[in-house]
């Protein structure tokens, strides 16, 4: 049993904070998403080729620096910090997740791209009526001869406008909701026959309606086994929230911090309002919430690559993780008074972030349910 | 980062079974079973059985007795001696009185204290909080004055109340905070004595707490003759002394481990009883949510508690930190208790204390004593500063507020 970080992971993460701290601070990052294309390319090219983190869960026979969850997280947690919304939870873990863990045919190409900061991947799984269900899929993939056709709507595919490749989930046989019968595709964004409308999210990302009429897909767009696709979704998806909590511990820090920082120079009644008992306390348990986070995303991180406890470690840090964003976000704006309310300050621009974080890949409903399932048997 | 254990250490947890297997005592294990209040000598046994093999002090440095253990041995330690229901070691000597020994007192002191703590021949009991001084300790009022006696040798007299002295009524010791300078700040004019509790002038009388239990005491102290050589550390600067021992009491008080049995145990409960529509009552929505985010809670105080452990281990001290495992330690204990009693449903009514003798029971035997058990337990975000206390603790030396 170890909970300390090796010396290649120690230096990840200063490389990462050192390189966002020069060229991600919060007015450029204000400057970048208000306005088109929302993203820096720029800053992209730089994660590949200056800082190799595009790099940092492959295997170094495909080019990474052969880690793992771990490098997942330090990276994820020090994004948080910075409100990073370029798209390595999207390219990285979960684009990058599907072809290490399917054993796809043109995986080592593809991951090759991501590395070098060329292939850049969104997750469309998400439906208008589909809610947290990863099986509740309109979109169908009907075989033609040796390829597929793929026709329906994915909903708020975050990071679309940037992306070059989509990972599409779809159904190939079965009813509505049924746990067979899901396929996974990767799908050009330029393929014939996709299009998309684009718009900004409330947290300053970028994310697309994706809509697929008619799309002709070759034989090789088809990722993990036909029709029993669904553990593999389960998998990469349980990665993302474990990455999606290591950037809430980074987002919860910078709220926490924040508010002790405001309390200590904000006056009123003529003293600093730090030493008022009731926000002190309110702070403090707005630290506990913070440790705890961290304490379940180390947990989450290390348990993620067991498949035996995988989804229930992911489902018990994502509750965590969902209740401390919304008591430290709440309380931030709070305890900030009027100032929070206000765009100006970065603030409350992290809680905004850790909002959309509370509900990323299912409420805190979705998984206590989840979580309850496996860990207590069923229910009535 | 990882949570492997190594061949050794899964070799030592062995070990660990093994020995609780074939040394824990049996008649201990029978009083335990039958639920009433133990004897001092019953609370002794599994101790001395400890300390004849060199496992009663883990925390203690190693010169002075202690394991020397690994912090995943002594994870692994407290995981198994929790799943086979052992009987805490009382920790006022151990884990409360000695480390104060070992890091303030003479090698005198150490030498006349520390064996009778290690070996459970010298049972000690805390003289820390008064009627008037809870929360506010360094507000204490029990009064010490120096005086020369008439064998030429210096003595303190001491007068006040001392309260809340948990089993007291078996004490032979008790290590006391009193006032030694009533002109200084109260921080500064406080001295930590240790006191015969035989001496006389020392009155201990029951306070009987409200699920019946006799646990705590009123301690009276009326002209009590204390050699100056019984005082640890320098006159007036026991305050120093009383704040190492409160950060040793919040770490151990988290409570991972037994949490984690009593969460099987109310799971084992709450799939034995039925819900009103005929189901396990855990496989009803609302009962299981709260097992449910229990759990979750509790998940994230056990990697709470291993991360400061690992802190630990790189040199820190418990630092104030250790107050975020008492606050949750403590709230989840008392979550697991108010789901056992709210799982019984009638059966948390009945009251047997005058009748437990008989070994009479009304209702399923996991139902006795779910009340009782609550009531006390009330108690936990009350003790060892209270849990807005740790919050003012954080609040000031984590936070800088």
């Amino acid at each position: 049993m170890d909970f300390s970080f090796t010396e290649e992971q120690s230096m990840l993460r200063d490389t990462v904070a050192a390189y966002l701290a020069d060229h991600y601070d919060f007015d450029k990052r204000r400057a970048v998403v208000t306005k088109e294309p929302g993203w820096r390319p720029d800053v992209w090219k730089a994660f590949a080729e200056e800082l190799g983190i595009l790099g940092a869960p492959f295997s170094e026979d495909l080019g990474g620096l052969g880690g793992g969850a771990i490098e997942n997280m330090i990276v994820m947690e020090e994004f948080g910090k910075a409100l990073v919304v370029e798209p390595y939870l999207g390219t990285v873990v979960i684009g990058g997740g599907f072809l290490k863990h399917s054993g796809h045919a043109g995986a080592a190409d593809l991951i090759g791209g991501i590395i070098g900061g060329q292939n850049i991947f969104a997750f469309a799984y998400a439906e208008p009526k589909g809610r947290y269900n990863l099986a509740a899929l309109e979109t169908t993939a009907k075989k033609d001869g040796a390829g597929w056709v793929l026709n329906g709507h994915k909903a708020v595919v975050i990071g679309a406008p940037f992306a070059t490749h989509l990972i599409v989930t779809a159904r190939t046989s079965g009813g509505p909701r049924d746990a067979n019968g899901v396929s996974v595709f990767i799908v050009e964004k330029g393929a014939k026959g996709v299009t998309t409308r684009d718009y900004p999210t409330v947290d300053g990302n970028r994310a697309s309606e994706v809509y697929f009429e008619n799309v002709s897909l070759g034989a090789d767009a088809l990722v993990g086994p036909a029709d029993g696709g669904l553990p593999l979704v389960e998998k990469v998806v349980d990665e993302a929230i474990v990455a999606t909590c290591a950037e809430a511990c980074g987002v919860l820090r910078r709220l926490q911090e924040g508010t002790v920082e405001y309390t200590k120079q904000r006056k009123q009644f003529g003293v600093p309002i730090s030493s008022f008992q009731v926000l002190q306390h309110r702070m403090v348990d707005m630290f506990i919430n913070l440790e705890q986070s961290i304490s379940m995303t180390y947990m989450a991180t290390i348990k993620v690559t067991d498949d035996a406890e995988r989804a229930k470690a992911a489902s018990a840090a994502k509750v965590q993780i969902g209740k401390a964003c919304k008591f430290v976000g709440q309380n931030a704006i709070q305890l900030h008074g009027g100032m929070g309310m206000t765009d100006e300050m970065a603030i409350g621009h992290y809680f905004k972030r850790a909002t959309m974080i509370e509900s990323a890949f299912g409420s805190v409903d979705h998984h206590l349910a989840r979580y309850e399932g496996l860990s207590l048997g069923k229910a009535a | 980062m990882n949570l492997d254990f190594t061949p050794e250490e899964n070799a030592f947890r062995e070990e660990v079974r093994a020995f609780i297997r074939d040394n824990y005592p049996a008649e201990l294990r029978k009083a335990q079973d039958e639920g009433r209040p133990l004897t001092k000598t019953e609370y002794l046994l599994w101790h001395k059985v400890l300390a004849k093999k060199g496992w009663v002090a883990p925390g203690w440095p190693k010169e002075l007795g202690g394991t020397g253990w690994t912090p995943t041995q002594k994870y692994i330690w407290s995981e198994e001696t929790a799943k086979a229901d052992c009987l805490p070691t009382l920790p006022f000597g151990l884990s409360m009185l000695a480390p104060v020994l070992y890091t303030f007192g003479t090698d005198e002191q150490k030498q006349k204290f520390l064996p009778g703590i290690y070996n459970g021949d010298v049972w000690w009991c805390q003289g820390y909080s008064e009627p008037g001084a809870g929360s506010d300790l360094a507000s204490l009022k029990t009064r010490a004055e120096r005086v020369k006696g008439d064998d030429g040798k210096e003595y303190y007299i001491v007068n006040g109340q001392k309260t809340w002295t948990t089993l007291g009524q078996h004490a032979d010791w008790g290590f006391f905070l009193v006032r030694t300078d009533p002109d200084a700040k109260p921080q500064s004019g406080i001295s930590f004595l240790l006191i015969d509790m035989k001496t006389p002038g020392i009155t201990v009388r029951p306070i009987i707490t409200l699920e019946g239990g006799h646990e705590v005491n009123d301690v009276f102290l009326d002209n009590v003759k204390v050699p100056v050589e019984n005082r640890i550390f320098h006159e007036n600067q026991g305050w120093t002394c009383a704040k190492a021992l409160l950060a040793h009491e919040r770490t151990g008080i988290a409570g991972v481990a037994r949490s984690k049995r009593n969460l099987e145990k109310l799971r084992t409960i709450a799939n034995t009883e039925r819900s009103d529509t005929g189901s396990a009552l855990l496989a009803d929505a609302f009962f299981r949510r709260k097992v449910a985010e229990l759990e979750i809670d509790l998940t994230a105080l056990e990697f709470t508690e291993l991360r400061t452990l690992a802190g630990e281990s790189s040199g820190k001290g418990p630092g104030p930190e250790s107050s975020i495992l008492k606050i949750k330690g403590t709230e989840i204990q008392q979550r697991l208790q108010e789901l056992a009693l709210e799982a019984v449903g009638h059966y948390g009514a009945p009251f047997l204390r005058d009748i437990a003798a008989s070994n009479e029971t009304v209702g399923p035997d996991y139902a006795d004593g779910s009340a009782g058990e609550m009531f006390n337990g009330r108690k936990t975000s009350i003790y060892g500063g209270s849990n807005e206390i740790q919050r003012n603790i954080i609040s000031k030396m984590v936070l800088g507020l």
